[in-house]
């Protein structure tokens, strides 16, 4: 089996060991080793919490540069649909589509559009009348994994419908193709993302085989570039864009407000997204028909790899798709077609992932559980971190896999020195 | 060497009308579940009856306890409260059948899938009531099930 790659890493060089991003990791996938973090890889969902809340830019997302362009002959860049909040909204979107054609790419296609064919596609699944509901979306790649790691039983229950990256991605590759006479290898189709997850989920799809996504290039890195190019561009094209609708999807609650559903559920923020899936694994939310959840507050618009406060983002979305019209510029038929034959559809199961599992044996398990209770017991119950561990009871799950040993607690070394003297 | 199998003993207190609290049993429960590998289609039925047998002790009871034991063969819940006693136990296992108070309903309980439910998803469902004393609800869900 390939090694998991997943996208957040570590700057060792800059981090201090604090315990910022231990503390607030979702899936307790941080610990500090010798004054250093070490994040716990097959525990990572590249929610991105740890890059946002690192006071020390220790935290980042391992991306792509520029310099990945030359390996292909003609680039295309997918400009996600966060991308709409990211400037003032004095600057015609024209001039950024055009501002990001000049960093070197060759076409330029908006994300607001495929989200616009998924959402003709999603509206037709919704159709089928053996889905469990709730239906859950499948946007956010975080609160995916989030469910492979820590909520399989609701697995069946993620609609298997492409992300708009992968729709955009397929589209615009083929476009290209046909209309330039290229092939499949000399097309390099780069995401510029807001999310570090999206990056893992170009490694590592789930629910398809292989991406259709050479390679990923985070906003924040190429804001500035992006900016200079679209405030000094001289001739400005006319692109071809998704409508309101399609752009609404970066925002949380827009998704459903394209389909059209109204008994839904739009949660933001990875710990208000872990309460919602409590709540819907324990079958309160049977009667509910779609669950938006998204790992950022307030939607893509908030991803770690941005550069606009998520709040300012939000509200000239919400501008934008006020000015902006309803009307998809697609063939609906075509559309409609080409689902009819799957094309949009997941191909492959989404697998839970038992990382959580103590032990192969279930015998073993239940002795370790016990034995972590008994730790836990003995440890003060204070969670101040200090061992490395987020809580006492992390500690004692690592002491009882053997990672970490009682005397990591500073509380409990206090004690023996006290007695050996 | 003939041990006894290992089991793992909880018990949560149920307090009355705790609307706050409830649920926090069933998922306490359902994390220990996952770190034994427990297949999720278990602890999903292993979380719905947990639910809603906490339920109906915040809801119907003065309060009670709920206890879980989880041993490599099966998981046995038992809700045990204080009182009232279900009059008509018979009546209480019809879909649709409630005596939760309109209160109650207006904020969203009191469906009458409470027992339904747990019946639906448990393997055993025993159920010992003495009108004036209290209820015991008695469930025990197999590790390796025919259900689905």
């Amino acid at each position: 089996m390939k090694e998991y790659f997943h996208s957040v890493i570590l700057d060792e060089t800059k981090c201090n060991g604090c315990t910022n991003c231990m503390r607030r990791c979702p899936t307790e996938a941080i610990r500090i080793k010798d004054k250093k973090a070490h994040i716990i890889k097959e525990r990572c969902i590249d929610c991105g919490e740890c890059i946002r809340v690192c006071p020390y830019y220790a935290q980042n997302s391992a991306t792509d540069d520029l310099n990945k362009l030359k390996e292909y002959k003609f680039n295309i860049a997918i400009v996600p649909f966060s991308m709409y909040g990211q400037f003032s909204s004095d600057l015609d979107m024209d001039k950024i589509f055009q501002g990001i054609k000049s960093l070197g790419f060759d076409y330029v296609y908006d994300e607001a559009h495929a989200a616009d064919i998924a959402t003709i596609s999603i509206k037709q699944e919704i159709k089928k009348t053996d889905l469990p509901k709730p239906i859950i979306s499948s946007l956010c790649p975080a609160v995916l994994r989030l469910i492979q790691i820590n909520f399989p039983s609701l697995i069946d229950n993620i609609i298997r419908i492409e992300s708009p990256m992968e729709i955009a991605g397929r589209l615009a590759k083929k476009k290209v193709m046909d209309e330039y006479n290229l092939d499949s290898d000399e097309v390099g189709v780069f995401y510029l993302t807001h999310c570090p997850a999206k990056v893992t989920s170009i490694k590592n799809p789930i629910g398809i085989k292989n991406s259709y996504i050479d390679g990923a290039i985070a906003i924040k890195r190429i804001y500035g570039d992006i900016l200079r190019n679209a405030t000094t561009v001289k001739k400005v094209e006319s692109f071809s864009k998704g409508s309101s609708l399609g752009i609404g999807w970066a925002k949380v609650g827009g998704q459903s407000e394209a389909l059209g559903i109204e008994n839904y559920i739009a949660v933001d923020g990875i710990e208000n997204v872990i309460k919602v899936l409590e709540e819907a694994e324990l079958g309160k939310l049977d009667n509910i028909d779609y669950i938006e959840a998204m790992a950022c507050v307030g939607g893509c618009v908030g991803g770690p790899l941005t550069v606009e406060n998520p709040f300012i983002a939000k509200s000239r979305i919400r501008r934008t798709i006020e000015e902006k019209s309803k009307i998809m510029r697609v063939n609906e038929e075509e559309i409609l077609n080409l689902y009819k034959e799957g094309i949009f559809s997941l191909t492959e199961e989404i697998e839970a992932k038992g990382i959580m599992k103590l032990d192969e044996d279930i015998k073993m398990a239940i002795r370790k559980i016990e034995k972590i209770k008994q730790i836990t017991d003995s440890l003060p119950g204070l969670d101040c971190g200090s061992c490395g561990a987020p809580t006492c009871r992390a500690l004692a799950e690592d002491i009882v896999l053997g990672y970490a040993t009682i005397d990591n607690c500073v509380f409990r070394m206090n004690k023996s020195t006290n007695i050996s003297k | 060497m003939n041990k006894k199998d290992d089991t793992i003993k909880l018990e949560y207190d149920i307090i009355q009308n705790d609307f706050v609290r409830a649920g926090e049993a069933s998922s306490n429960v359902k994390k220990i579940l996952k770190q034994l590998g427990i297949d999720s289609k278990i602890i999903r039925r292993v979380a719905i009856v947990t639910y809603e047998a906490e339920m109906n002790i915040v809801i119907h009871s003065y309060g009670g306890k709920l206890l879980v034991e989880i041993s490599s063969k099966k998981i046995e819940i038992t809700a045990k409260d204080n009182g009232p006693g279900i009059e008509d136990i018979e009546k209480a296992m019809q879909e649709g059948f409630s005596t939760a108070s309109n209160e109650i309903r207006e904020l969203g309980f009191g469906a009458g899938m409470g027992l339904p439910n747990m019946k639906k998803c448990s393997d055993v469902l025993k159920i010992d009531s003495e009108k004036g004393k209290g209820t015991t609800v008695y469930m025990e869900i197999f590790m390796k099930s025919n259900q689905n």
